[in-house]
């Protein structure tokens, strides 16, 4: 249902780090803190002596990552309550960064769509962006009819939050707009839809 | 096939503009107009050099804006296979000749949020075409081009009148280098970096970028080799059931023209991966002179470009699915 193949769904490989950057900048949402705590164990000290980070715990809230990051003398950790306020501060710290420094995300797939989309706009190419995907594989879903965008979906069919039809969540991905994109899966007799089933856990 | 598209031009006018570069107008004959092209983009030239075709890659020089000629700047090189001597010493104006229609393998990155151009010696010339672009277009750029000597470097001079301080010049004879170290850490998020120069200053302009831990997406690099001489071997053919013998001064896709048969090929200079052909058996080394092919396909010796690439061996013979 999902009709996979579609090219345009992204894969994350995995946070790999470069040696070579100048900068390491991460943003960090939820069990994404572990996959930097994995890469730690994989790096050498002065790895972290060069990277800021920019953390919301989100659903990893209590799990200590925060102590445990800070063990690695990072030169900066930043905490911040939602996504929305990583977001603003990374578009601020991009504003004024320079080549050489490398771009890290890691956490669930909305909120790398949403950093992936300030890089973009600051010129950074998408295939330069170090992403992992950690926690939940809820989706951002733009409702291709009303253009809506509903957060944190994780069933197919899913309802559009703002004009409610009942929507496919397709595979079919913008990374401009950092969401999958949603199609009306009743139009022919409204109402008659498969039940949805929870398959982004 | 672009490489197919070839129409007649003229030279309408030539000038030695440096020490030992000439630069070409050529005008088209039999239609009004040459089609546009965007800066960085090149063309090749067919000479017919008495019993021998020559055809070489030039980027073109002039306004991409302007489709009534296209400028091309050439460089006499001494170990020249004779294409730079030829456009020296055998053309002039009047003289005609045909071109393909323009490729472009190093396109300016519309995402860019700032140019930075690093030329070396005759590497200007696609500089040239992508600067009036970019001015036109009112995008930021910057660049640095070093020459061997005032007398030795074409353009520097009009460029400067014309670009003002965006235009940095190095001159080896006055021991000037390109302050590139600090230049690669100056730059805003977002640059994208171009260089076209001489192998050894492509190399290090890479090298010197990937050490400063700029990702591979903004660098960007022309590099056209002209294929090198080397043994005679032999070539078969076991589509068009064709044996035929490779010159030591000749590519496989010069005999394979020489012979009478087209091939696809759009630079010829082992960059564009268009003359990409398939092994079928081979009984010698593969001596590959091409940037398209990975280092895995290399070692593999399924694939050769057949522009750049040829046998070590005299007396060797590759079997082409052609």
């Amino acid at each position: 249902m999902l009709s996979t193949g579609i090219i345009s769904r992204p894969v994350y490989p995995g946070l790999t780090a470069d040696l070579k950057a100048r900068h390491n900048l991460f943003a960090v949402e939820g069990e994404g803190a572990a996959a930097v705590l994995d890469l730690a164990k994989k790096t050498p000290p002065e790895f972290f002596t060069k990277a800021t980070l920019l953390y919301c715990p989100a659903a990893s809230a209590g799990k200590d990552y925060e102590k445990q990051i800070e063990a690695r003398q990072p030169k900066a950790l930043w905490t911040f309550p939602t996504p929305a306020t990583v977001m603003f501060r990374l578009k601020g710290v991009l504003q004024t960064a320079t080549m050489g420094t490398r771009l890290y995300v890691t956490g669930t797939e909305p909120f790398i769509g949403l950093a992936l989309k300030e890089a973009l706009e600051a010129g950074i190419d998408h295939k330069s962006l170090i992403t992992e995907h950690r926690g939940s594989a809820k989706r951002r879903v733009q409702c291709v009819h009303c253009k809506g965008f509903t957060e944190n979906v994780t069933t197919n069919p899913a309802k559009c939050g703002h004009c409610g039809l009942n929507l496919l969540v397709r595979d079919h991905y913008s990374r401009r707009l950092g969401a999958f994109q949603g199609v009306c899966i009743d139009a022919e007799v409204p109402g008659e839809a498969p039940a949805p089933e929870e398959i982004f856990p | 096939m672009s490489g197919e598209a070839e129409f007649r031009v003229r030279v309408a006018e030539t000038e030695t503009v440096a020490d030992g570069i000439r630069r070409l107008r050529l005008v088209p004959l039999g239609r009004a107009a040459l089609p546009l092209f965007s800066g960085g983009a090149h063309t090749v030239l067919t000479m017919q050099d008495e019993d021998r075709v020559l055809r070489n890659p030039y980027s073109l020089m002039g306004s991409p804006f302007d489709s009534s000629s296209y400028q091309i700047s050439v460089l006499r090189t001494r170990d020249s296979r004779g294409g730079s001597i030829f456009v020296h010493d055998k053309l002039k104006e009047g003289s005609e000749l045909s071109i393909t229609a323009p490729v472009n393998l190093f396109p300016i990155d519309r995402r860019a949020r700032r140019h930075l151009l690093i030329a070396g010696g005759i590497g200007i010339t696609p500089f040239m075409a992508m600067m009036e672009q970019l001015e036109r277009e009112e995008l930021p750029f910057e660049l640095h081009y070093g020459m061997r000597s005032k007398a030795g470097g074409a353009y520097w001079s009009a460029l400067r009148d014309t670009y003002g301080r965006r235009i940095n010049t190095y001159f080896d004879d006055a021991q000037q280098k390109i302050p590139l170290t600090r230049l690669l850490e100056n730059q805003p998020l977002g640059t994208h970096l171009y260089v076209c120069g001489p192998a050894a200053m492509i190399d290090w302009v890479l090298t010197e970028a990937r050490e400063a831990g700029w990702p591979e997406e903004n660098v960007h690099f022309e590099r056209f080799s002209a294929p090198p001489a080397g043994a005679p071997f032999t070539i078969e053919l076991a589509k068009a059931g064709r044996v035929i013998d490779v010159k030591p001064t000749q590519s496989i896709l010069e005999a394979i023209e020489a012979a009478g048969l087209t091939v696809p090929f759009l630079c010829r200079g082992g960059a564009c991966g268009q003359c990409e052909t398939h092994v079928v058996s081979c009984s010698g080394t593969i001596e590959h002179n091409d940037h398209f092919l990975s280092a895995a396909e290399k070692a593999s010796g399924g694939k050769i470009m057949i522009c750049v690439s040829r046998l070590k061996s005299a007396g060797s013979r590759i079997v082409l699915d052609l």
